[in-house]
């Protein structure tokens, strides 16, 4: 998407959180020897005091930031997706969700895009292992936008632990400076009749391109921004699906647990429509560069707008 | 704000005190007919001395934001913690008696949720309790208050790498408002833990991991008082009192038997635990 300019969403958190650090001293960053890579270290340089780096080490991590935020402090870790939504579940589980601790648990280089380092790095997985959790707010902002919105929100939210899903590539810029970031509220960027394109993440800019593509061939497609997975926006979800009849879900993870298994599991209780649900399908991921694993994954406008067509056309 | 923290109560009342507590945990895992009475047993005098000596709290005021913290990672024994908070008055005697039953509040493993006063941690899954007494203890720090964390862990604790990783991350913050209590009864559900998987020299290890270590008689009430003394008065670094005990302490057929990790005993069993923790002859 040329016409749009490439924003980092790590770089839009990590001033986020040093600028939410300034107002509020309860606010901590830890990390697992991924300061840099995660850009905490940014608030770790101007609150010293306030920034806790545990090397490597994410069962503990996890654990400590239960504790803090169990006694009056509010923490973000962060770390690289695979090593915060997988590794340390356990720890998660027991001592964050159980507890309804309130720790911001904001991952990044998660998904294909991670590029070269390949498939141990590539978190596919993390919606699903932490959607699964009682009381466990999941959000994937779509840009550096929403990324930063998410960071200043999860900075006030006290009523639960919250998983953020940011990545190691630079994303389009989809939305505007003046975009307020709801919880728990899916947002139609563009509207149509004939279909709807649910997305998370960096899809929600392919959904947006294949919209195009699609309206080339006078078909109207509708596009939502599902950045909170959970709690999932049951209202819009259904109320999109009712108006279109047609659903296409798209996300950087597998295709079981994560945005597409939320959406039908909404779907099939309240508006029962043919869904196709793109994403990574039960594969792994390997090395490459990011957009050229998009590509090979099939993640691409041109994909989504073929399976729109196809369902259609009643294929 | 200050609060009224519990009086010490004097050294020599402690062994009465802890065959009180003794007997309740007899009481509760036999009417629960489940539970762990051997660590909870083994754990008495340790636990005795650190809540009536040691521990700055407020019955009256659980939430008080400078009391000592009390993490128990071995959360399976909590038939000890929940005897010492009725007895302290936290909650009802009477909810004892409902320890693991649907809708209590005395959960078989401790649950903040469960909101019962005075339990500060969800324990029961092994390992992840010193991490999170090392979080509770570095908001002291950031928030600038002036608690102290206790942590209990078990042998099984010791076995989770996630404790080694608290250990060394506790000593490179230099955290020295937190002791740490290892039940080191020797014991496991599988058997000894010398053939199921040893720890080696415990002590050593601690030491090892830059902690200031107190090797002590886990049930002599004066070395224990003491250690938590030296524990506390220590500064640059945590200590842990590794606290030799024997499990099912104070029950003749219980102790030193690892297959008391868990199990309830029979009716006669029962009564024969009561008679040998009845009110000692002076």
């Amino acid at each position: 998407m040329p016409s749009l300019e490439m924003r980092s969403l790590r770089e839009a958190y990590g001033r986020a959180l040093a600028e939410c650090g300034a107002q509020d001293p309860r606010i901590v960053a830890l990390t697992a020897d991924l300061g840099d890579s995660t850009r905490v270290a940014e608030f770790g340089r101007r609150f010293p005091d306030r920034y806790f780096n545990f090397g490597v080490a994410e069962a503990n991590l996890m654990g400590v930031a239960a504790g803090m935020a169990m006694n009056g402090l509010k923490p973000f870790v962060s770390t690289f997706a695979v090593f915060a939504a997988g590794k340390p579940w356990e720890q998660i589980r027991q001592t964050i969700a159980y507890q309804r601790a309130p720790v911001r648990i904001v991952a990044t280089h998660a998904g294909l895009t991670v590029g070269e380092d390949g498939a141990s790095h590539q978190m596919l997985e993390d919606i699903n292992n932490m959607r699964v959790l009682p009381g466990m707010a999941v959000v994937v902002p779509a840009d550096a936008v929403e990324a930063d919105r998410v960071t200043r929100w999860a900075a006030s939210y006290d009523e639960g632990p919250v998983y953020v899903r940011l990545s190691r590539a630079n994303f389009p810029t989809i939305l505007d400076e003046d975009y307020r970031f709801t919880f728990g509220r899916a947002r139609v960027l563009r509207d149509g009749g004939d279909i709807t394109l649910m997305a998370c993440g960096l899809m929600v800019s392919v959904c947006l391109q294949a919209a195009d593509l699609l309206a080339a061939d006078g078909i109207a497609a509708q596009v939502v921004n599902v950045s909170t997975i959970k709690p999932i926006d049951r209202e819009t979800i259904a109320g999109c699906a009712a108006r279109t009849g047609r659903v296409i879900t798209v996300e950087e993870h597998q295709i079981c647990g994560g945005l597409g298994s939320a959406v039908c599991e909404v779907l099939a209780e309240t508006c029962p429509v043919p869904v196709r649900r793109i994403g990574v399908d039960d594969q792994w991921g390997q090395s490459g560069e990011a957009m050229a694993l998009v590509a090979h994954y099939r993640l691409t406008p041109e994909r989504v707008a073929a399976e729109a067509r196809s369902l259609l056309a009643g294929g | 704000m200050t609060a009224a923290t519990t009086l010490p109560m004097d050294l020599d009342q402690l062994p009465a005190k802890a065959r009180q507590l003794r007997r309740d945990i007899i009481e509760m895992v036999y009417r629960a007919r489940s539970g762990h009475p051997g660590g909870a047993l083994g754990m008495a005098d340790f636990m005795t001395v650190l809540w009536y000596r040691h521990l700055r709290h407020d019955p009256a005021n659980p939430r008080w934001e400078d009391r000592d913290r009390f993490i128990l990672s071995n959360g399976h024994t909590c038939p000890i913690l929940y005897a010492i908070l009725a007895d302290r008055g936290y909650f009802d005697r009477e909810l004892l008696w409902t320890f693991r039953r649907l809708g209590s509040p005395v959960q078989g493993h401790p649950s903040v949720r469960s909101d019962l006063p005075g339990i500060e941690y969800s324990g029961g899954s092994l390992g992840n309790g010193l991490s999170y007494a090392l979080g509770t203890a570095l908001a002291a720090r950031v928030t600038g208050r002036n608690y102290r964390v206790y942590c209990s862990v078990s042998d099984g604790d010791c076995q989770e790498g996630q404790t080694w990783e608290a250990a060394m991350a506790a000593a490179h913050h230099a955290v020295d408002n937190l002791t740490a209590v290892v039940d080191y009864n020797r014991c496991q559900i599988d058997g000894p833990s010398d053939q199921v998987m040893s720890l080696g020299d415990l002590p050593a290890k601690w030491r090892a991991f830059g902690w200031h270590v107190l090797d002590v008689d886990g049930h002599d009430y004066q070395a224990l008082d003491e250690a938590f003394r030296a524990a506390a008065a220590h500064r640059g670094a945590p200590s842990v009192i590794v606290a030799r005990t024997v499990i099912g302490k104070g029950v003749s057929y219980m102790e030193g038997d690892y297959r008391w990790h868990h199990g309830f005993p029979d009716e006669e069993r029962y009564r024969q635990a009561l008679a040998e923790l009845a009110e000692a002859p002076a």
